[in-house]
């Protein structure tokens, strides 16, 4: 019986390792989803049959219960992907806190000998994990849902983070006491507000970063939903759970990194130091004027090119645009003009949601191009045309210290020999920097929302582009 | 103790696996990645599972059904929307 347990465990392994290598490519990766499903379903299988389950009417409504919110979850529109990813981190938290508060009062009640130093050091950190990623991660979903009462900029207060700290401090310090007296007659009420500050911390955690920060902070808490997966095997003493917790740990950790990366931050500035506020108003020498161009001069300037790179941003998203940019893709290819999408890593509002969005709208994958690929290739550009994208191809970022995007790599847009440019306004984007590439001289300015100008856009080029 | 120990072992040595396999995942599918391995790491759903169903006091039973409910929800939408989002990445 023990060992069918113990191959059903390696087996499910096997297929989520599987089902992350076949991701490395858009051709083999549904074959992932396959493997993923089988071997979720034989662990749950086997957990299932076990003997010491004996009440199977509340596992079949929970189950029930999430199937029926789970389905509506998964059909929101992609727009909404970042939130509901959010949502999922403070669901994969929340389990795992609560399977660790209902472990330890289990022990605690019937069998305090099984509260080893060992045990109880992993469920301590299980609970502070899972309860700081539900509430953190709510708190950032809420921010990208522009939920209303959950403020959008960045709160800040002299102190915070030693008030942050201390909360986290606190939490910590009384994990080591309950480690140290198991049995203390304090115990339970030690370990309730453990995870009441867990809680409380993770909506401190979030409150101060900003939205241009979101897919670092998305990628970070990820990190935590998986350690405290890995937790949770330790408590359970399962191989199973600490191999899977590892494996979205460790996603966690390298899209973190990556997303650091391309803001040039590091972890502690991301969650420390709170990005977004409105800048001083430092660096305002010179005051150029933008220059506007007319749809008609911009169509006549896209049919001209041999080639176009076309960088998108968030702005594109929110506009819904996505259509009508592949609309214009069809137009221009049609012409024989050569027309490539760059992604900038950091651009959406999680890692690679740009790519997810030009996919809905039937972009061929091909023609997306990261920013290191593309970046060569810009001088040779005859067109870059950006829309709704604004700090990933501000040029201030390579040069002006007092920026907070300064070393931030961009997408050369203004070495292209002509830059267009769709802006909704002539506001400053999120991380509120004025972007001196609206005002370079071979750039031309289109106001207005990004759907609304495309569609006159492809209007210019005739019933070509529609099919 | 050897229980920490062994435990310890596979820790390091998933954790590794899943650096490596990360590491090489396209980069176009950063999004599907994401909502991928969070409804692998919903494996937490067998914790849930054993707290739900043995026979333990109420109070225990309904936070692990709590728990069962949050970890099944991020499995259906998990894999689901990793499906519909992989479903669109054509090459022409």
């Amino acid at each position: 019986m023990h060992l069918i347990g113990e191959l059903s465990a390696v087996l499910a392994t096997a297929l989520f390792i599987f089902a992350l290598y076949w991701m490395n490519d858009p051709k083999t990766a549904r074959r992932g989803v396959i493997a993923g499903v089988t071997g979720m379903t034989v662990a749950v299988l086997e957990t299932w049959i076990q003997p010491e389950i004996v009440h199977h009417g509340w596992i079949v409504a929970a189950i029930a219960a999430g199937f029926l919110v789970g389905v509506p979850l998964s059909q929101v529109p992609l727009t909404a992907v970042p939130q509901r990813t959010a949502l999922s981190h403070a669901f994969g938290g929340l389990a795992a806190g609560l399977v660790g508060t209902a472990e330890y009062f289990l022990w605690l009640g019937e069998n305090s000998a099984q509260l080893t130093p060992f045990r109880m050091s992993a469920l301590v950190i299980e609970v502070i994990l899972g309860f700081l990623t539900f509430t953190g991660s709510l708190m950032a979903a809420g921010k990208l849902q522009e939920v209303k009462w959950i403020p959008q900029r960045p709160v800040t207060y002299p102190g915070q983070n030693l008030v942050n700290l201390a909360v986290l401090g606190l939490a910590v310090g009384l994990g080591v006491a309950l480690v140290l007296h198991p049995h203390a007659a304090w115990g339970g009420q030690a370990f309730i507000a453990i995870g009441a500050l867990a809680l409380v911390f993770g909506v401190l955690l979030i409150i101060p970063i900003g939205g241009a920060d979101m897919p670092t902070v998305i990628s970070i808490l990820n990190a935590y939903a998986g350690l405290a997966a890995v937790a949770m095997g330790f408590v359970l003493n399962s191989k199973l759970l600490v191999t899977a917790g590892a494996l979205d740990g460790s996603s966690g950790l390298i899209l973190s990194i990556i997303m650091c990366r391309a803001m040039n931050r590091s972890f502690t500035n991301v969650l420390f130091g709170a990005f977004g506020k409105a800048q001083p108003a430092a660096l305002k020498g010179e005051q150029k004027e933008w220059k506007q161009e007319t749809v008609e001069g911009a169509a006549q300037l896209l049919e001209q090119a041999r080639n176009v790179v076309i960088i998108p941003g968030y702005g594109m998203a929110v506009a819904q645009a996505q259509h009508k940019v592949r609309e214009l893709y069809d137009a221009l290819t049609k012409r024989g003009v050569i027309v490539k999408f760059a992604i900038h890593p950091v651009a959406g509002r999680m890692p690679g949601h740009m790519n997810v969005l030009l996919a809905e709208a039937n972009i061929p994958y091909s023609a997306l191009v990261e920013m290191d690929e593309i970046n060569p290739e810009m001088p040779q550009t005859d067109v870059a045309l950006v829309i709704g994208a604004n700090d990933v191809v501000n040029p201030a970022a390579r040069y002006n210290k007092g920026t907070p995007i300064y070393g931030m790599p961009i997408i050369d847009a203004d070495k292209a020999k002509t830059v267009l440019a769709v802006k909704r306004s002539k506001n400053p984007g999120f991380a509120g920097i004025d972007n001196e590439l609206y005002v370079g001289d071979n750039t031309w300015m289109l106001f207005g929302d990004a759907k609304a100008v495309l569609g006159d856009l492809v209007k210019q080029f005739g019933s070509g582009g529609i099919h | 103790m050897t229980d920490f120990g062994s435990m310890l072992f596979v820790f390091v040595l998933a954790t590794f696996i899943g650096l490596g396999v990360i590491r090489r995942v396209s980069r176009l599918l950063y999004t599907p990645l994401m909502s991928l391995t969070n409804a692998i790491s919903a494996i937490a759903v067998v914790g849930s599972i054993v707290v739900t169903g043995a026979d333990y006091p109420r109070g225990i039973r309904i936070l692990g059904a709590i728990a069962l409910f949050a970890s099944m929800t991020n499995i259906v939408s998990g894999f689901l929307i990793t499906d519909r989002m992989l479903k669109m990445f054509k090459k022409q």
